[in-house]
């Protein structure tokens, strides 16, 4: 049963066809000696680069958020003038601002890794972003194991990290990079395990599929609601996503009351604001794929109604749909993170690593295994 | 290398043991031992450092996130206060008392005001202006010890609680300058009494902050003080046992919060704290090691918590009792103390604030020393440091709660 719930799941997730903008330039009416080697890359290229500039005015709305969301919580109002309406422009300004100040380098650092370090660092997240679909039809890198990569390239922006500290030269950044490289490598494993569970339960590593799997009940079959073992997994998630990307409580790598500014103490200008800007990347890919994967993704009760009323998936209307809600549930939990941000204290580094190797660990293997059982379980009762 | 200053620091504390060690075991076979140690790291915690609240320097040797020495260099903010005191007549004084602890400014400007009326033979601060110093030195404290709550916050990483806390202090003030129309550097209370009466209403607006901030506080209370990551962050760390705050001379909340059970107001009264303690408008709270040992950050910073209760019931008790008449003494314009020599002690939001002045009967004070209760309360910080980590540090400076300009007058 649970097979052939897979492979009708899978017959509306996975669409014939190419990456949207490869189609959009199929669709132009070029010239015949246009080789299709150049469509395919003009395509990834303009793909691309859309891409890149939509995930990049979503992050600046989370900085413009954060700094209302914070304003709120302390009884200020955040940035007002800005663009007038409470200062939605506040972000732009900032970007130029950035763009225009010095951009400083230490007498003793190493130029070359300190060149190189943010660009890792914004490479690596916009990297991982190429496997995070937009909706059932809009996708730029189709993956089959679109967690792994996920996992592997947001990862990565701690080599960028440790190097910005390392090339610093400068010991507050010294402290920062190796308390990254600490915190990263001791919550790489609860992030890993606790995302097995509801793997266990979709059976897939594709996001894309993840989301179709969720698709029943109208929409609300989301994998939380379906698997007990789920709720304790999400939280250890959460828990583990939160030290990933280096926010509060667990912002010790850049903890400005201990470190000044940890890592990015050297930095100024336009490459400070790339490591800026990877924080607010990664807290969205990270609250994507808890949508993803606990959430339901593309799934909710609208998209079940235009299922119903047999809108296409493939159609523009279904892809809007999609796309407004896995980035509502993203925000969703932006928000939360913002929140705890703005509430908790920071907890002290041999905490932190309490944390991450004696209890989250453990309590996520057992989830992974109750989810597991639970799954068994079921199998055997109806079927 | 890129890294040569961190090499050279390295180097200065090059391991004398060796890093590799072969032995023959009885059997023949060799084994290797390696000794994996790193050397010392010595930081500059400040003198721009947001741990340092001001412009101190902390010297730190560290292992790893190991504090294995502490240092602390003053001197930043030094301008010459005792020596100013010297040179200028004894009204003119005043405005540079403000500077020292700028965070309770009222404090200061009470302890030398009572430092110089204690030279003058028979003369009496008229009632009134007795509690209005009263009212204004505990609201003082209040918006101090909102300071030490909100700022520690900060250390610990909360950065909320911090902002809640200075809405509060805006309100004390905005109180502060419809009395006298200063918000930082008050210089209200003078040698005799006062300089201002409170405007029409003000005593009422008093009495409905005091309401407000009763509610405020519980709320504040339970956000950071009571808060799970707050206590595990705090309770345990900086222990300073009995013992040890007496030797160190440590007073104010940091005494107190190791159990030491000593208050001036209460245990040499001045003003009208004496006929307020026997009315029961404020106790003493003390650390109990509630939340951990006896002595530890969280106490301090729980006496701290809690003083800001005593202190708002106290500004009750003088709101019920004051009344209607003079608010400042005779004192001269051009004032002439009488030769002598007088210390007083009077118990700052940080501790005791001694002032000691020798008036050889003329215009300007001989000698004019200040005991300044953030000097002495720093010295315990490097004891407490060594072997703890980074982010203890931090806490333990947050927690004595230090004033700079006072520390280096």
């Amino acid at each position: 049963m649970i097979q052939e719930q897979a492979q009708q799941a899978l017959s509306h997730a996975v669409h014939p066809g190419s990456n949207v903008f490869v189609r959009i330039l199929e669709w132009l009416p070029l010239p015949e000696w246009v080789p299709g080697w150049v469509i395919t890359l003009g395509g990834v290229v303009i793909g691309m680069s859309i891409f890149l500039a939509v995930m990049s005015v979503l992050v600046m709305f989370c900085v413009w958020l954060e700094r209302k969301v914070s304003g709120h919580i302390q009884c200020r109002t955040g940035p007002m003038y800005a663009g007038g309406w409470h200062g939605w422009a506040q972000s732009i300004a900032d970007g130029v601002k950035l763009l225009l100040k010095e951009d400083t380098i230490p007498n003793e650092a190493d130029r070359t890794l300190f060149w190189i370090a943010p660009a890792i660092v914004l490479g690596s997240i916009f990297g991982a972003m190429v496997a995070m679909p937009l909706s059932y039809d809009w996708w730029f890198g189709r993956m089959d194991l679109g967690v792994f990569a996920i996992l592997a390239l947001s990862s990565t922006t701690t080599i960028g990290v440790v190097m910005a500290g390392w090339a610093s030269n400068s010991k507050w950044s010294l402290y920062g990079a190796m308390r990254e490289a600490a915190q990263v490598v001791a919550y790489e494993i609860p992030l890993g395990l606790s995302l097995l569970a509801p793997l266990f339960v979709l059976g897939t590593f594709s996001l894309n599929e993840a989301s179709a799997m969720q698709s029943g009940w109208f929409g609300m079959k989301w994998a939380i609601f379906t698997n007990p073992f789920l709720i304790p997994a999400f939280m250890i998630y959460w828990i583990a996503a939160l030290a990933e990307t280096k926010r509060a409580p667990f912002d010790l790598p850049e903890a400005e009351s201990e470190l000044v500014a940890g890592f990015m103490t050297e930095y100024s200008g336009i490459r400070w604001s790339f490591f800026f800007f990877e924080e607010y990347a990664a807290m969205l890919l990270m609250s994507v794929l808890a949508a993803f994967f606990w959430f339901g993704g593309f799934e909710s009760p609208l998209t079940g109604a235009l299922r119903a009323s047999g809108v296409e998936e493939t159609s523009l209307l279904f892809s809007v749909v999609c796309f407004g809600t896995v980035m509502i549930k993203g925000f969703v939990g932006i928000f939360l993170m913002m929140w705890m941000r703005w509430t908790l204290p920071r907890v002290r580094i041999d905490q932190v690593m309490t944390m991450g190797y004696k209890y989250l660990t453990p309590l996520a293997l057992f989830c992974v295994l109750g989810a597991a059982c639970w799954e068994a379980l079921q199998h055997l009762i109806f079927s | 290398m890129s890294n040569s200053t961190s090499d050279q620091a390295l180097k200065a504390h090059e391991p004398s043991y060796s890093t590799e060690e072969r032995r023959t075991l009885p059997s023949g076979e060799e084994e290797f031992f390696f000794d994996v140690k790193t050397s010392d790291l010595e930081v500059n915690m400040g003198p721009q450092h947001p741990a340092t609240h001001g412009v101190m320097r902390v010297l730190i040797r560290c292992d790893g996130e190991l504090v294995t020495g502490a240092q602390a260099h003053l001197g930043y903010l030094h301008r010459c206060a005792e020596k100013i005191g010297e040179n200028v007549e004894w009204l003119q004084y005043l405005p540079y008392t403000d500077r020292y602890d700028y965070l309770a400014a009222m404090n200061n400007n009470l302890g030398y005001s009572m430092a110089v009326e204690a030279l003058m033979p028979g003369f009496e601060v008229p009632r009134r202006a007795t509690m209005l110093r009263t009212i204004c030195v505990e609201l003082n404290r209040i918006a101090s010890h909102l300071v030490a709550y909100g700022t520690y916050g900060l250390d610990i990483g909360a950065i909320t609680p911090f902002l809640y806390a200075f809405r509060e202090r805006e309100w004390i003030q905005s109180l502060f300058e419809k009395i006298c129309g200063a918000r930082l550097t008050y210089s209200y209370i003078r040698i005799g009494g006062v300089f201002n009466d409170a405007p029409p209403g003000w005593l009422t607006e008093v009495g409905h902050f005091c309401d407000v901030f009763e509610e405020k506080w519980k709320e504040y209370r339970d956000l950071l003080a009571l808060n799970h990551i707050f206590i595990k962050r705090t309770a345990h760390v900086g222990v300073i046992p009995k013992d040890m705050a007496i030797d160190f001379g440590l007073t104010g909340p940091m005494l107190r919060g190791s159990g030491v059970d000593f208050d001036l107001r209460r245990d040499m009264p001045y003003m009208a704290y004496g006929e307020a303690h026997e009315a029961g408008a404020f106790d003493v709270p003390l650390g109990e090691g509630e939340k951990g040992e006896l002595g530890d950050c969280w106490d301090r910073f729980s006496v701290r918590v809690q003083e800001m209760m005593e202190s708002i019931k106290l500004v009750r008790w003088c709101l019920e009792v004051i009344e209607d008449g003079p608010i400042i003494g005779d004192v001269p314009k051009v004032l002439k103390v009488p030769p002598g020599e007088a210390y007083v002690g009077i118990e700052n939001p940080r501790g005791e604030l001694g002032h000691y002045v020798h008036s050889d009967g003329g215009k300007i004070a001989v000698r004019c020393r200040v005991r300044g209760p953030s000097f002495t309360n720093l010295s315990v910080i490097e004891e407490l440091m060594v072997g703890t980590l980074l982010a203890d540090s931090v806490a333990i400076i947050g927690s004595t709660d230090i004033v700079v300009g006072e520390t280096d007058r």
